[in-house]
């Protein structure tokens, strides 16, 4: 038998797959993904509902047999070494999934006890996010607020010091401010050497991460820096705006030299086919060179996929 | 002058000593796109449930569609759609199935569902996928249908919870192109949303802080009020005062 122990740190899948049968029809979840997670990065996998995200986690966090293809974490094989790969990671699912009717200190000494740790002997680690949970730990979790609840789960994933943190849409129905504050978490967290894979359906926050995983319909989309990222986006755009932005968005639409154009925020998009292209705008309209995010490229690399 | 559609003053909603919705004030036309914004536990939640006639308030006026929220309840439901991102549809019904439970709980006529139910399947193209559980949809196919079931009583106000959670940002847009559609056919939309771009959607955006309205009007007006750049620097400014935590 291969020595497992022999891969590096950090996540390593290759070549993954699963799907599942609903009502007798097969539903591709994750289409034959390979990548890596090097060791201490912050890992963003970016996509909207249903595009494999939380599919892809629960195989890395070995809760999921994969159909097939190959997964290291931390040096361990996900499926022949699963049991000792469950003490060296922390994973919070997307849904609240602690004790309802256990208070919040309870719930943190009880998953502390399981990993055959206390809480005083990583507090250290989970010691500013638990501060701010503090002053209700005698609260039941299930009488927590959105915000409150999802710090208790970040402390009871961290307090067996895992290795690599897997975190399945944290920030989902959280409101902007929070999502801020959770994202400078994640960044100290990084200090301390915890790898961290988290998925968002967000692309705003896909700049936030070291690299980021664009998914899509269970397929990788591109991987690379989020400034590389963008720099795949090689057609023109511009920001295009008018007194009225409805008519402006359905006339540059049947418009021949526009590739795409879509509402963002107070301007519409405008990808042309070329440097080159003509569009005609109303007199009242101005456009501007813009550089694209994300989401720009998001959408583009949809389109191309359909 | 545009009709009225919803009429708040100084409506208030108090658990105990807890002031979840603290003396709010406004007013939303007939057609507009009203963007209701707060951090999460700042009070819109239950300011949605007194406005939808589903949660009594404890002081103030408010009238949706002309009706009491004290006294007319009833006929707000009636005049009102709703739709969340946490409910809307059965999943374990079909497509045709949810259209005809919805519109028969809003008492159309069986002949006037299977002429809407037509028309409606045609224009979401979702015509080979009528008899397809509602569970085995797209999230972004079934945003867009509860959206659809929500207005298909053509009610004068729809309220949207968060209607865009989670979906690709090509669904995403192809919601609110759906939102504009029906504001254009005079449906007042009353929405809250995350997403900083979808509050640049709206024709006006009220921000919610501890239960109060601190800021309301154009999100061209906010930005330029709050020297902001951008809808989530507005956002951001305000609710970093936030002193309760949720």
């Amino acid at each position: 038998m291969e020595k497992l122990s022999s891969k590096p740190a950090g996540v390593i899948i290759e070549g993954v797959s699963k799907s599942y049968t609903v009502n007798k029809s097969k539903l591709v979840a994750v289409n034959n993904i390979s990548f890596e997670v090097p060791a201490g990065t912050l890992f963003g996998l970016i996509g909207p509902d249903g595009a494999g995200k939380t599919t892809l986690f629960r195989m890395l966090t070995t809760l999921l047999l994969p159909d097939a293809g190959n997964i290291w974490v931390d040096g361990l094989n996900a499926v022949a070494d699963y049991k000792a790969l469950r003490k060296k990671i922390g994973y919070m699912p997307g849904k609240f999934s602690l004790y309802t009717d256990l208070t919040i200190q309870e719930n943190i000494h009880f998953f502390a006890s399981l990993f055959e740790t206390s809480f005083e002997e990583n507090y250290d680690l989970i010691k500013e996010i638990y501060e701010q949970i503090a002053p209700f730990k005698d609260r039941r979790a299930g009488q927590l607020s959105g915000g409150m609840k999802q710090k208790l789960a970040l402390c009871c994933a961290l307090i067996h010091r895992p290795s690599i943190l897997f975190l399945d849409e944290p920030t989902t129905g959280v409101d902007a401010v929070s999502r801020k504050e959770f994202w400078e978490i994640l960044q100290k967290l990084k200090t301390e050497g915890i790898t961290i894979l988290v998925s968002t359906p967000y692309m705003d926050e896909a700049s936030l991460c070291d690299r980021v995983a664009l998914i899509q319909d269970g397929k990788i989309m591109q991987i690379d820096t989020p400034q590389h990222i963008v720099d795949h986006f090689d057609k023109p755009l511009y920001a295009v705006k008018s007194p009225k932005m409805l008519p402006l968005l359905k006339m540059l639409e049947k418009d021949a030299a526009v590739l795409d154009i879509y509402p963002f925020g107070e301007v519409h998009h405008m990808v042309l086919k070329s440097k080159d292209s003509k569009v005609n705008l109303p007199e009242d309209a101005t456009m501007q060179v813009i550089k694209p995010n994300i989401e720009d490229l998001f959408i583009y690399l949809m389109r191309n996929h359909e | 002058m545009n009709k009225t559609a919803i009429l708040v003053e100084n409506l208030s909603k108090q658990f105990g000593h807890f002031k979840a919705v603290d003396q709010i004030s406004f007013e939303v036309a007939q057609g507009e796109i009203f963007g209701f914004l707060g951090a999460n536990g700042a009070g819109k939640t239950t300011a949605m449930k007194m406005l939808c006639g589903l949660s009594m308030p404890t002081s103030g006026k408010a009238t949706v569609a002309g009706f009491d929220v004290y006294t007319e309840n009833e006929s707000i439901k009636k005049s009102i759609g709703y739709m969340s991102q946490k409910f809307s549809l059965y999943e374990d019904l079909t497509v045709k199935e949810n259209i005809k439970f919805y519109a028969g709980i809003y008492g159309i006529s069986p002949k006037q569902i299977i002429q809407k139910t037509e028309s409606l399947l045609r224009q979401l193209s979702l015509e080979k996928e009528a008899n397809v559980l509602v569970g085995q949809l797209p999230l972004g196919w079934k945003q867009k249908l509860a959206f659809s079931v929500a207005i298909f009583h053509d009610p004068q106000i729809v309220f949207l919870d968060e209607p865009t959670g989670g979906v690709d940002p090509i669904t995403r847009r192809e919601f609110w192109n759906l939102i504009y559609e029906a504001a254009e056919k005079g449906i007042t939309v009353f929405v809250t949303t995350h997403y900083m771009d979808e509050a640049e959607y709206c024709n006006r955006v009220s921000i919610m802080v501890d239960g109060k309205i601190e800021a309301l009007d154009t999100p061209s007006n906010l930005k330029s009020n709050f020297n902001a750049a951008s809808m989530d620097e507005v956002f951001i400014q305000l609710a970093r005062k936030a002193k309760r935590s949720e």
